[in-house]
C-alpha cells in the first residue's frame, strides 16, 4: 500500500512538473518544473532498488543539467516571456495534440496488445525481445547492493562504451567552446534585415 | 494492491507523450530542449522498470549511458542558443529561416 501511495505522488509531481514545462509563459518557470519532474523520477529510481541511479538523476539532471539551463537564460537575458495565446502556425496546436495522441496510443497499444500481456510470466521477454532470462551473472542479486552491480556490468561488458562516451564528452566540450568562442567582435553583427540593433 | 512494471510504463509513454507535445507546440528553444530531456526521462524509467521486470542489470547501465549523452547533448544544444541569441535578439525557432529555399 505504502508502495502505491509513493509511486502515485510522485507521478503527480512528474506530470505536473511536465506540463509546467511545456505550459509555463516564462523560461524560468519551466526550468523549475524540470526540477520537480526529475525528483519525482528519482523517487520512482529509489522504489526500484536503483539508488545509485537516484543519485545521479539529482545530481546531474536537478543539479547540473538545470542550473545549465538556468545560467544560459539568466545570462543572455531571455527570460522574457512567451505569449502563449498567439498561434503563429495556424492549427499547429490541434496537429500537435493529435499526433501526441496517436503516440501514446501506440505506445500503450504495443505495451498492452501485443504478446501475453505485461504482467504475466514471460510478458517483459516477449515486450523486449529478449530470448530468455540473461546469464546468471547480469542478475539483480539483492545482496550485492545496486553501486557494485552497475559498475560490474559498466567496466565488464561495457567498457567500450564506457570509453566511448568519455570521447563524446570530450567532443561536446570542445565543440561547445568552438561554438561560442568570440570571434573579434563578428559576433555583433545583426543578420536580419529589420531586426532592432542589439 | 502492488506496483507492477505496467504502471511506471504507463507513466512513462504518458510522459514521453507530453514531452513529445511540447516539442511540437513551443518555439522557445530553450523549452524545447527540456522537453527532449522530460522524454529521455520518460525513456529512463522504462529502462529501470525493464530491468527490474528481467531481472537484467543491462537496462541500469542502458540508463547511466543515456544520462551521461543527454548531458552532452545539453552542452552542445545551449552553446548553440548561445552563438545563435548573438546573432539575432529574438529567441524563437519561427525565425531562423536562413536556410528557406
Amino acid at each position: 500500500m505504502v508502495d502505491v501511495i509513493v509511486f502515485a505522488v510522485s507521478a503527480l509531481i512528474i506530470l505536473g512538473g511536465a506540463l509546467g514545462v511545456i505550459l509555463s509563459r516564462h523560461s524560468v518557470h519551466a526550468a523549475l518544473s524540470l526540477i520537480a519532474t526529475f525528483f519525482g523520477v528519482a523517487v520512482l529510481f529509489v522504489q526500484q532498488q536503483a539508488h545509485f541511479l537516484a543519485v545521479v538523476q539529482v545530481v546531474v539532471y536537478a543539479g547540473a543539467i538545470v542550473v545549465l539551463f538556468l545560467f544560459v537564460i539568466m545570462l543572455l537575458g531571455v527570460d522574457r516571456t512567451e505569449d502563449l495565446a498567439e498561434e503563429p502556425l495556424a492549427g499547429q496546436r490541434a496537429t500537435a495534440l493529435l499526433l501526441g495522441g496517436m503516440l501514446l496510443a501506440l505506445i500503450l497499444g504495443g505495451l498492452f496488445l501485443s504478446g501475453p500481456g505485461l504482467d504475466t510470466e514471460g510478458g517483459a521477454l516477449a515486450l523486449t525481445g529478449q530470448s530468455s532470462q540473461t546469464a546468471s551473472v547480469r542478475q539483480l542479486d539483492e545482496s550485492q547492493s545496486d553501486i557494485d552491480l552497475l559498475a560490474d556490468d559498466l567496466f565488464t561488458r561495457n567498457v567500450l562504451s564506457f570509453e566511448a562516451t568519455a570521447l563524446l564528452l570530450t567532443i561536446a566540450t570542445v565543440g561547445a567552446v568552438v561554438l561560442v568562442r568570440n570571434r573579434g567582435g563578428e559576433d555583433l553583427v545583426v543578420d536580419e534585415p529589420g531586426s532592432a540593433k542589439r | 494492491m502492488e506496483v507492477t512494471a505496467s504502471w511506471y510504463l504507463v507513466l512513462s509513454a504518458v510522459l514521453f507523450a507530453m514531452g513529445f507535445v511540447g516539442l511540437l507546440v513551443r518555439r522557445n528553444p530553450l523549452i524545447m530542449f527540456m522537453c527532449i530531456e522530460l522524454m529521455l526521462n520518460a525513456v529512463n524509467i522504462s529502462f529501470v522498470a525493464f530491468s527490474n521486470a528481467l531481472d537484467d542489470v543491462a537496462g541500469r547501465t542502458a540508463v547511466f549511458f543515456v544520462l551521461v549523452v543527454a548531458a552532452a547533448e545539453v552542452v552542445v544544444g545551449l552553446s548553440l542558443v548561445v552563438a545563435l541569441l548573438r546573432r539575432r535578439p529574438s529567441l524563437s525557432v519561427d525565425d531562423l529561416t536562413s536556410l528557406r529555399g
